[in-house]
């Protein structure tokens, strides 16, 4: 285990890097200069000069990235070109929403995935279990930002039980509001997120089904409940650790695109707000961290899928 | 499945709370009069608080006149009036301005107002870092002296009519503040609260202001990026007016509805089909006559705007102490414009560039614009190109034959003074009228040689444009005292009263 935790740590801090560099590649393939979104109309080219110089977009394509690679190392993501202000702590103070969020979708999503998932492949032949199917196949051709609108013009416009946007200016400090304010973009995450969910929990349920190893326990006189749960689930359970590690990903950048719908000051609105600006060192810092969340999500799942099946360890040793 | 179960149950309950939490819907304050709290939502948030530093449309809207005021300011209807200068004096050769500042005037941090924070306060905006856009229009300070703490003496270094007027623009801030990107130390009715970042900004009414103290008790500002969810946000009471309406589409939800007013008022934008005029065929000024003829631009402006908007036929609107409805120059005639393509040497037409800025209204437009110059002759290739691709191709290296563009700052005619500005314009009379214009002993003198330019440039098509931008306020029916035009999205606060 130990040797296997070094060889993926190794491979992930080579993945976080390798991503730092195409970041900062790829954005600077873009065409325009930042200079541009900060000056207004009537701007004088000594004026525009001045800005370049200040922001240092003149200063050649290797000596910026040497200088963001150095700040980097040194915990430092830069200062935004735009607002002046320094990417880490925006990035820390947009946290408080879209963590929360991230979080509380994936917890509902898995809820709602895997009974419902389940469901539909051991009852795969009846009407319900090709309904679930179906409403799940729907689910996932759906995106995002369509739904949150639906779930606002029903839950904010019509009922008006729910708050349609925002987020309370004291944030967590009014609780109430605030965990009001973020159960419809978790629902919406949630409900997109889950379609897909159930069927991979249905696909790996079915494939479960059909092991020997669980008609030899039928056959020792275990019931069909009984079967599945001892033997079939922990064995459903490797693909699906894997596809949670997958899910939690997702969830957390659909989290970033739903804030928009939902006028959320998370990560979704600062990294909207950067590209529109080409603010670079906004969008490589948002970009950063969510790829490093990404990256370390799927290191945790790695991980977790060799504890629960350590047989793994030793195929991925030879 | 216990632990599932357990998060189940955890889920519930945390949407309980909420529901529980506070009253569904509507964050808006209940109690009305003096102690009220505006709402205000609106998609311009500040990028930084200083408006010399590329703070952007936003600042201006929270900041000016709220939390910072000037020697002058601009009123909502246009017209400029002492502020911070309780009095000025001009010498009679026009070159030196003489203000005593109003007594008694105290910043938000308590430090009373003197003579060398205004001195600084402009020198913030000639600075070289400076970027602000009356950068260019306030070098003609030569000097600032400060005789003592109440009396600032600024020389020029040629007469400049405008300069009180762009003195309006020059926020009085304490010159020994040290961090004017997220702090305000300013002297306006309002004091800063908390900014919380891609959500809010709060203004509370300061106890110690020198003038006519503010009829509410604080202002939040909201900050949307997605046009429906500002006017959810109006519809289910989160806000109480919203600055600016984008489109036509979202108003008729609040039209047949008494609890909202649509205030349809004067804004300052206009959007423009700006010819090259340095590039054949655009050098010609029958080619841009005939195109400026072949344009339908009420029928453009209903298509977008519906029944808001105005056609000006000119770059100045109506706030403008210049204007004068231009439209029946070089109005709409299909026949006309044909005949004039024939006279120029295209009697088969054309085919040009249109470097079309990707966001709305400048696609839609530019379609329009196809159609209508396709009954002509004349063929559009439409080249769309972002904001940015705008500001590097178009602006700075003139590097089109015709763009859109739209021009949001009241008084800006006097770029058709300026040869070498974007659109390449050069009528040496128009450049001459506009410098003496500035030169103007009077204001009368100065608004007749500039009503005369703008017919001058209507009259050569020196662009086509298309109409002016509907300003339109929607505000809740218990709201008043709000701005409606919005010059320079400008939006003062204190006035507003909740019923």
């Amino acid at each position: 285990m130990t040797r296997y935790l070094v060889r993926r740590t190794a491979i992930l801090i080579g993945s976080l890097f390798l991503a730092a560099v195409a970041l900062f590649v790829l954005l600077r393939l873009l065409p325009g200069d930042p200079a541009n979104a900060l000056l207004p109309v009537g701007a004088t080219p000594e004026q525009i000069e001045v800005a370049r110089r200040e922001l240092g977009t003149n200063e050649p394509l290797l000596t910026q990235f040497v200088t963001w690679l150095g700040d980097l190392f040194s915990g430092d993501l830069g200062t935004s070109l735009i607002s002046t202000f320094p990417v880490g702590p925006e990035i820390a103070a947009r946290l408080p929403v879209t963590v929360p969020l991230t979080l509380a979708a994936f917890v509902l999503a898995v809820v709602v995935a895997v009974p419902v998932g389940t469901l539909a492949a051991v009852r795969a032949d009846r009407w319900y279990g090709v309904v679930l199917n179906a409403v799940a196949q729907f689910g996932i051709a759906v995106p995002a930002f369509w739904v949150g609108l639906l779930l606002v013009t029903v839950f904010a416009l019509r009922l008006q039980v729910l708050p349609a946007g925002g987020f309370p200016p004291d944030g967590w400090a009014s609780f109430g509001a605030a965990a009001e304010s973020l159960v419809l973009p978790v629902v919406t995450v949630a409900l997109v997120m889950s379609a897909s969910l159930i069927r991979y929990v249905r696909a790996a349920v079915l494939e479960v089904r059909g092991a020997d190893y669980l008609r030899t326990a039928r056959s020792l006189g275990s019931s069909p409940a009984r079967a599945l749960w001892r033997h079939g689930l922990r064995n459903a359970a490797v693909p699906v650790i894997a596809v949670l590690a997958m899910e939690l990903a997702t969830t957390f950048l659909g989290a970033v695109v739903v804030e928009s719908v939902f006028a959320l000051p998370g990560l979704g609105g600062l990294l909207v707000k950067g590209i529109s600006e080409h603010d670079f060192p906004v969008i490589q810092g948002v970009m950063l961290v969510s790829t490093a969340t990404v990256l370390l999500v799927g290191f945790l799942g790695d991980v977790a899928q060799r504890l629960v099946d350590p047989r793994l360890l030793h195929r991925s040793a030879s | 499945m216990k632990k599932l179960l357990a998060s189940l149950a955890a889920v519930a309950a945390l949407s309980l709370v909420a529901a529980c939490g506070s009253s569904g819907g509507g964050s808006s304050s209940s109690s009305g009069g003096a102690n009220a709290t505006i709402q205000v939502g609106s998609v311009y948030e500040p990028q930084n608080l200083d408006n010399t530093a590329g703070g952007g449309q936003g600042v201006t809207e929270a900041l000016n006149g709220n939390v910072y005021e000037g020697l002058f300011k601009l009123t909502d209807d246009g017209k400029v009036e002492p502020l911070l200068a309780k009095d000025q004096k001009v010498s009679e050769d026009g070159l030196t301005y003489t203000f005593t500042l109003q007594p008694n005037v105290k910043f938000h941090s308590g430090k009373a107002l003197t003579s060398a924070d205004v001195k600084a306060s402009i020198e913030r905006v000639t600075a070289e870092n400076s970027k602000s856009a009356r950068k260019s229009n306030l070098e003609v300070v030569k000097s600032i002296a400060t005789p003592d703490d109440s009396t600032v003496v600024v020389t020029l270094s040629k007469r400049s009519i405008s300069f009180v007027y762009n003195l309006s623009y020059v926020w009085v801030v304490n010159s020994s503040a040290s961090d004017y990107t997220t702090k305000a130390d300013g002297t306006g009715p309002y004091k800063l609260g908390e900014w919380k970042r891609g959500s809010t900004l709060t203004l509370t009414k300061f106890d110690g202001y020198w003038g006519t103290p503010a009829k509410n008790a604080s202002v939040v500002f909201h900050y949307y990026t997605d046009a429906t969810a500002l006017n959810n946000a109006l519809l289910t009471n989160a806000v109480d007016v919203v600055t600016s309406e984008q489109s036509p589409d979202a108003l008729a939800q609040f039209k047949g509805n008494s609890s909202y007013k649509v205030n349809d008022g004067k804004s300052t934008t206009k959007l423009l089909l700006a010819f090259n005029d340095k590039v054949a065929p655009f050098t010609k000024v029958e080619v841009r006559q005939a195109l400026t003829q072949a344009i339908d631009k009420k029928k453009l402006l209903t298509s977008i705007w519906g029944e808001y908007g105005t056609v000006i036929g000119s770059m100045v609107p109506p706030t403008d102490p210049w204007y004068e409805d231009l439209t029946s120059i070089n109005a709409y005639d299909v026949n006309a414009a044909k005949a004039k393509l024939a006279a120029a040497g295209f009697p088969n037409g054309f085919t040009f560039t249109l470097d079309t800025p990707n966001y709305d209204p400048h696609p839609t437009a530019a379609t329009f614009i196809k159609s209508e110059l396709a009954k002509v002759g004349v063929t559009v290739n439409i080249n769309t190109i972002t904001a940015d691709q705008w500001y590097t191709k178009v602006y700075q290296k003139h590097d089109f034959q015709a763009t859109m563009q739209e021009h949001v700052n009241d008084r800006d005619v006097v770029w058709y003074g300026d040869p070498t500005f974007y659109w390449g314009y050069d009528n040496k009379q128009v450049t001459q009228w506009i410098d003496q214009a500035e030169q103007a002993k009077t204001t009368d003198e100065q608004t007749a040689l500039l009503k005369q330019a703008n017919k001058q440039i209507a009259t050569d098509a020196a662009s086509d444009w298309l109409y002016l931008y509907p300003q339109i306020v929607v505000a809740s029916s218990k709201l008043s005292g709000y701005p409606v035009n919005g010059l320079n999205a400008q939006f003062y606060a204190y006035d507003i009263v909740k019923s």
